[in-house]
């Protein structure tokens, strides 16, 4: 018997043990998913091992296993609830036994219909109002407008910034990019503080200029960092071999830089996306209730009243981060597969 | 022929909206939100617009002068007309951040009485004109006890009355229940509260029960912290708790003893582009009728007396909504009126305390 | 271009006769500034979008004109009194008369209010004698204006009162940062230490530098062996591994607050298996949220991620052969990994851990939304004096000192670890 079979038969006990002391099949089906996914991918060790190696090499999955599960958990578990059709925020019976009855599309409804002035219109009528008065929609069409600005901005200015920092011949490098890195390294709180003194003086603040403005400062560092990174590893004779051919700097700029500095730009950009889309303190502090975006309404909704349409708006959003993911390792990969290099 | 037609009734429309106001325009109106908001849409925004043509935006804050002050000193204004507490009203008023109001263009009560004599005293200020009176009480879920609480004393009895406790997390209303329920008569408790003796007596009181409090921040979350059980009894806005029990049917229970009532006032932030509209609007919601109007959904104490009379049912269910007010006798046996001035000078010296005596 | 000139025999030249040497620095400083231009937008937009709305701040904190524009002409005057009994006549005179024109021209910021409340501060209780003995004043149109306003209200006969009506005409006041530091002026004038009752922001900074730290210590614990299994799995199964950190890392923070709202509150998913499990009885629930406990678990959770990320792409780059070459020399497991491993990974401990502790200190939203009493941070009083209380002079001192700390923290980190080791994977 090998030694990863001992452990097969020991956890086999446990199991039978703690279905026979609870009586419960969920509690079972839980231990077996936490204690048995780290068994199942425990591999032989190397032929010397002891028993102990084993062990502790089953403690560590067993670590791993938990922390993984605390980070998804959360994700997760708010997706089932927002079809609860209560308006509270735990299991009710019926969801346990998976009735029917239990659930219901009633949060995600209420996206559109809290604000409204006439839900129960239609045609038209149902249109318009939704688009003007419905809270979530109007603080959706916010974050997006607010966000897309904030990025072309601070992608443009960044872009042309780190570009100027890559050149050899900069000057007070070290200085310029603490200086443009440093609203990632201050604390938001205190960011968001001066800037609502400084805009509340020039009358930037309860504008959308001032968001923007405001957002375009946080989402900078990404740009940056991530521009500059992927022209540090950038084959400077190809400028140089452009200018000969008689390109003048736009031309080069755009047919033989921008292309290969692109995924840098395009991965700093959005950062800078996320980051407005998910930044509220500065949102809390400058913007007026003209200017709600989504995170700013969440935070009001769980301030004031926990009703699930919050669940409801998180499960949205999680599923559009899940194809957000998804599409970003598809086009890792699609670059990998260009360079000629292939995922081991 | 269609389009002459068109242009002819957008003509006589446009006229009509001249000679109802200066020119249609768009008010912001800022309010408490929930239930609050919902009686001030009904009884004072649609009718007002449908009398003037113009429109109203409707929003909710969460109280304080913070936005007023931001927006007057940045001097961009987007909030026409805003409901805020009494203290709030003073100290904006004092600052600066308010138009002042001529209590002369507001219009006699219904049964003719002058503007001056029929708002209750203390409700017509340089800046403000309240609105409706409500108060602060306790509420507890019947399904919890036997007997019921039944006195302020008993929201601090966690032998007779155990469970947890709802409070707001502030220190108004907060101390002055504590002194209260330690035994000081109504009348005097801001002056037990001005010395130092009575702040250590108000916090030694809240010392016994603070590892069961639960603290809430928002007008919506104490029916909302009642309804999932998270306590057994709570402070909260009377006209929230009311809707709870005749809206939606809960087992609750208001405690009047104790109650501590305040003003909510209409004031116009200065710079406002939109002013003459604001003032109309302001003008028209304090009227007898509407005032009497709003109490019908939801039971704060209209600000004039004209209104008192007016004040019928609520507007869903046959419930008489006069005993139901802060303002009506029975429930202003044992009470306190919150002492603006008061408040106004030790909020900042006692908010520190109140913060540090959380945080220890 | 760098390979300039220094070899180069001065005598050579250019097709259009310039010394090649001159030709050659000529178009090295174009191309400085060609560089410097290119970045220049960039540095004109954060100075004055964020440079200067944090000198602002500092400045602010430092900086209150409120009583000397309220009252000019007693500002200056009082400058001479000798802080003992009341001020001469002629001083208050002017003061009156300064209230007379604050109260009817109420300019914005310059009302007899601001200067109720700056003063309020700094003497509870003496808002209402400011603003109510303003009111009566309008009807004084003769002296003797020492004796009206005693008649007005006995409490200005208080020195004291004075005292900190002249302390306050200095525009430049270091009051709110001894406030920030739980200090006061007592009746004398002299620097003591606030009631024990009333202290609250040091103890404050304190708790947010500990909480800050433990959570620090908490990620860096959890994120130690998680990204060790990432770097030594094979780059399919971690990339699929990944999607489980990365996912809760792209997730709206409000959106992993709220789950653990759901997760932790006392009629919560945790608090129902406990019960279920029959752990503790239906009256027991554990309260686990609104107070530090639930900030300490979902601002792991939250930040986390930034731990992870920099330790993973550090522990990549370490060769698996290290350690199988230390075992090999006879050192036992865990030996060879704290004097091989370990330290190969530090540089990537380093750039979590600043990360982590720098967002931790100014974490503003999770503690607000599930901070309960106990749970909040020094960022939320900024938020209170800011958005609630309106003293923004003692906001602005909080935020500068919160910056200071932060700033401290990062040259000590430098010092110790060496800026150049952060590595962001």
């Amino acid at each position: 018997m090998t030694k990863l079979q001992t452990g097969y038969i020991i956890f086999a006990v446990l199991t039978a043990l703690v279905l026979l002391l609870t009586g419960s099949i969920s509690v079972t089906i839980g231990f077996v998913f936490l204690f048995g996914t780290p068994l199942f991918f425990m591999k032989p060790l190397p032929a010397y091992s002891t028993h102990l190696n084993y062990f502790n090499k089953y403690i560590f999955l067993l670590a791993c296993t938990f922390i993984f599960v605390f980070l998804i958990t959360p994700i997760l578990i708010i997706m089932p609830l927002s079809f609860n059709a209560e308006p509270y925020f735990t299991f009710t019976e019926g969801m346990l036994s998976f009735d029917p009855a239990a659930y219901s599309f009633r949060w995600y409804q209420d996206i559109f219909f809290n604000g409204m002035i006439d839900p129960a219109a239609t045609g038209a009528a149902w249109w318009s109002d939704m688009w003007n008065n419905a809270q979530w929609v109007r603080s959706t069409r916010n974050s997006f407008f607010i966000a897309i600005c904030s990025t072309l901005l601070a992608t443009g200015l960044g872009t042309l910034a780190a570009l100027g920092l890559s050149r050899a011949e900069m000057p007070y490098r070290a200085a310029i990019t603490s200086l443009l890195i440093s609203p990632m390294i201050v604390p938001l709180v205190i960011t968001a503080t001066g800037m609502f003194f400084f805009y509340s003086d020039v009358g930037l603040a309860k504008t959308y200029l001032g968001v923007i403005l405001a957002h375009t400062t946080l989402g900078i560092p990404f740009v940056i960092i991530t521009v500059t990174a992927t022209l540090s590893g950038f084959d400077r004779s190809l400028i140089r071999a452009a200018e000969n051919l008689g390109a003048d700097g736009w031309t080069t700029f755009r047919k033989v830089i921008m292309p290969l500095i692109l995924p840098g730009m395009i991965s700093g950009a959005l950062f800078a996306f996320i980051t407005s889309f998910d930044e509220v303190v500065a949102v809390l502090f400058i913007a007026d209730v003209e200017q709600r975006t989504i995170p700013r309404q969440m935070f009001s909704g769980i301030r004031e009243q926990i009703s699930p349409t919050i669940l409801a708006v998180a499960t949205v959003m999680v599923i559009l981060s899940i194809i957000l993911l998804g599409v970003l390792e598809l086009l890792r990969r699609r670059t990998e597969r260009l360079r000629g290099l292939t995922p081991a | 022929m269609k389009i002459k037609h068109f242009l002819a009734t957008s003509a006589l429309t446009a006229g009509l909206a001249l000679a109802a106001s200066a020119q249609a325009s768009e008010i912001t109106v800022v309010s408490w939100g929930g239930a609050y908001t919902k009686s001030q849409v009904e009884a004072y925004h649609k009718p007002w617009v449908e009398k003037t043509g113009n429109k109203i935006v409707s929003e909710d804050y969460n109280g304080g002068i913070a936005e007023i002050k931001a927006q007057v000193e940045a001097g961009n204004v987007t909030w026409d007309i805003v409901d805020v507490e009494l203290s709030d009203a003073i100290r904006a008023c004092d600052e600066g951040l308010l138009e002042t109001i001529d209590h002369s263009i507001l219009p006699a009560g219904a049964d003719g009485t002058p503007a001056t004599e029929d708002f209750l005293e203390g409700t017509l200020h340089d800046c403000a004109v309240a609105n409706i009176a409500w108060s602060s009480v306790y509420v507890f879920d019947k399904t919890k006890f036997d007997v019921g609480p039944t006195t302020i004393a008993d929201l601090f009895d966690l032998e007779k009355f155990p469970g947890k406790r709802g409070f707001r997390k502030n220190p108004k209303v907060t101390l002055e229940f504590a002194l209260m329920a330690d035994g000081v008569p109504a009348a005097d408790v801001y002056e037990v509260l001005a010395t130092p003796e009575g702040i250590d007596r108000a916090f030694a009181k809240l010392d016994t029960i603070k590892d069961q409090v639960v603290w809430w921040e928002a007008g919506a979350q104490p029916p909302q912290l009642l309804a999932d059980g998270e306590v057994a009894m709570t402070t909260a806005w009377n006209g929230r708790v009311f809707n709870a029990i005749a809206g939606e049917d809960k087992p609750f229970e208001i405690v009047w003893d104790g109650q501590i009532w305040d003003l909510d006032l209409w004031v116009l932030p200065k710079g406002s582009e939109n002013k003459e509209a604001a003032l109309d609007f302001l003008v028209f919601s304090t009227e007898t009728e509407q005032l009497a109007n709003q109490a019908s959904y939801i039971p704060y104490g209209p600000a004039r007396k004209s209104s008192n009379a007016l004040v019928g049912k609520y507007y869903q269910k046959d419930i008489d909504m006069a005993p139901h007010m802060p303002t009506a006798d029975a429930n202003l046996k044992n009470a306190v009126q919150n002492d603006f001035e008061f408040w106004a000078d030790n909020s900042d010296q006692l908010n520190e305390r109140f913060n540090a005596w959380l945080a220890n | 271009m760098q390979d300039s000139s220094t070899t180069t025999p001065e005598t050579l030249v250019t097709a259009d006769g310039v010394p090649l040497k001159q030709k050659l620095i000529q178009s090295t400083r174009r191309a400085r500034l060609r560089a410097l231009l290119l970045t220049l937008p960039l540095v004109i937009f954060i100075i004055v979008s964020f440079m200067i709305p944090i000198g602002q701040m500092l400045f602010r904190s430092l900086h209150n004109d409120t009583a000397s524009s309220v009252v000019p002409n007693f500002a200056i005057a009082i400058q001479d009194w000798d802080e003992q009994g009341l001020p001469p006549e002629e001083t208050i005179k002017l003061f009156v008369l300064d209230l007379q024109e604050a109260r009817k021209k109420r300019e914005i910021g310059k009302t007899v209010g601001n200067l109720a409340t700056r003063i309020n501060y700094e003497i509870p209780g003496s808002r209402s004698l400011f603003t109510s003995s303003a009111r009566k004043l309008a009807r004084v149109t003769e002296g003797p204006y020492t004796e009206a306003l005693l008649d007005i209200n006995k409490k200005w006969d208080d020195p004291v009162l004075w005292r900190s009506l002249k302390r306050a005409t200095n525009d430049i006041t270091p009051y709110f940062y001894l406030s920030a530091l739980d200090l006061k002026y007592d009746d004398e004038g002299n620097i003591i230490e606030a009631d024990e009752l009333y202290q609250i922001y040091v103890s404050n900074f304190v708790k947010t530098v500990r909480l800050s730290a433990t959570i620090t210590l908490i990620c860096l614990v959890l994120a130690f062996p998680v990204s060790y299994l990432l770097s030594t799995l094979p780059l399919k199964t971690s990339n699929l591994l990944m999607i489980l950190v990365l996912l809760p890392f792209w997730t709206s923070l409000l959106v992993r607050t709220t789950a653990w709202i759901a997760i932790l509150q006392t009629e919560g998913i945790i608090n129902d298996i406990l019960v279920f499990i029959g752990l503790v009885g239906e009256d027991g629930r554990v309260q686990m949220i609104y107070n530090q406990t639930g900030t300490i678990i979902a601002m792991v959770h939250i930040l986390l991620p930034f731990m992870i990320l920099p330790l993973f792409s550090v522990m990549k780059t370490i060769p698996p052969s290290y350690m199988r070459a230390a075992s090999s020399m006879g050192a036992k497991t865990f030996t060879a990994f704290r004097r091989v491993y370990f330290p190969l990974t530090l540089p990537g401990i380093a750039a979590g851990t600043l990360l982590v502790f720098i967002l931790a200190i100014g974490y503003y939203i999770t503690p607000a939304l599930v901070g309960g009493e106990d749970g909040l941070l020094i960022s939320n009083l900024i938020a209170y004096h800011i958005q609630k209380s309106l003293n923004w002079s003692l906001g602005a001192a909080l935020g500068t000192l919160l910056l200071a700390i932060v700033l401290i923290l990062y040259w000590l980190y430098n010092k110790i670890v060496g800026i150049e080791k952060l590595s962001f994977g």
